[in-house]
């Protein structure tokens, strides 16, 4: 039997912008619901904060860093710390590439931003997939 | 314009405190205090950005954390900042515990009332911290 193991997706804290929000928000539909029986997360607090059981947990297992600007902090957090990242996913280049715009708000996504996080949950999942060898 | 108050929340992601600890601050800077608190990314802080740790070390700090680790505490402090305020989401269920929040991602009536409370305490400081004179 081919067991695989779960992707780690790992959102940015990103409390400075909307975009951060969405980063957020986008991970945690991966995780309740889109690749639920395949995603685990790791707290980047407390990863940060040094915990082994965190940073071990991304030596070990694929991660995907999801950020919500270009400066990474995610991605860079797992790197320095961990390992490569399997892969990663930049919130503001997506929205550029899309031409939309990062929501306004950053303590609650209106339901334009709430379309957006679903969208960019897909884009998470279809590289939870590929990691997976499942796409 | 004097120098406002910096309050970094957790924002864990495993459960529900830390969206409470990040929906209070935002509550708080967006809303409640806006001429007086602001918030920076807990991440960019702790991977070295030099402007997020100089916001930091030249700040009155406020720490909201969801649980016992304690990990806003603790990374403001490794930048060099002072935690003039440490609030945890754990110890404001414990005096509410008909409030227990379930959801993460949105919060539920618990959280957000939790949410709420937790705002006015972390207010209430900041108003009782005053805003630095530059």
């Amino acid at each position: 039997m081919n067991i695989k193991p779960k992707v780690g997706v790992v959102s940015c804290s990103g409390e400075c912008c909307g975009l951060g929000t969405l980063s957020r928000v986008a991970t945690r539909l991966v995780l309740e619901d889109v690749r639920a029986d395949d995603t685990v997360t790791i707290c980047l607090p407390l990863f940060l904060a040094g915990s082994e059981q965190e940073r071990g947990f991304a030596r070990e297992f694929p991660t995907i860093a999801v950020d919500g600007c270009h400066k990474l902090c995610a991605k860079k957090a797992i790197e320095k710390y961990s390992a490569p990242t399997a892969d990663s996913v930049d919130v503001e280049a997506i929205l550029e590439e899309w031409r939309e715009r990062a929501p306004s708000a950053r303590r609650e996504l209106d339901s334009v931003g709430i379309r957006l996080a679903g969208r960019i949950a897909e884009v998470i999942a279809e590289k939870v997939d590929i990691v997976r060898g499942d796409a | 314009m004097g120098k406002k108050t910096l309050i970094i929340p957790c924002s864990g992601i495993g459960k529900a405190f830390g969206s409470i600890s990040r929906d209070a601050t935002f509550r708080v800077v967006d809303e409640l205090r806006p001429e007086k608190a602001e918030t920076n990314c807990l991440s960019l802080l702790v991977m070295g950005d030099e402007d997020a740790k100089r916001q930091v070390q030249t700040s009155k700090c406020i720490a909201v954390d969801g649980c016992s680790f304690e990990c806003s505490k603790k990374n403001i402090e490794t930048a060099g900042g002072k935690v003039f305020a440490h609030f945890r989401v754990m110890d404001l269920l414990r005096k509410h515990r008909d409030l227990k929040p379930v959801d993460v991602t949105f919060l539920d009536d618990n959280g957000v009332k939790l949410s709420k409370l937790l705002a006015d305490e972390i207010a209430a400081k900041v108003d009782e911290l005053g805003v630095e004179t530059e």
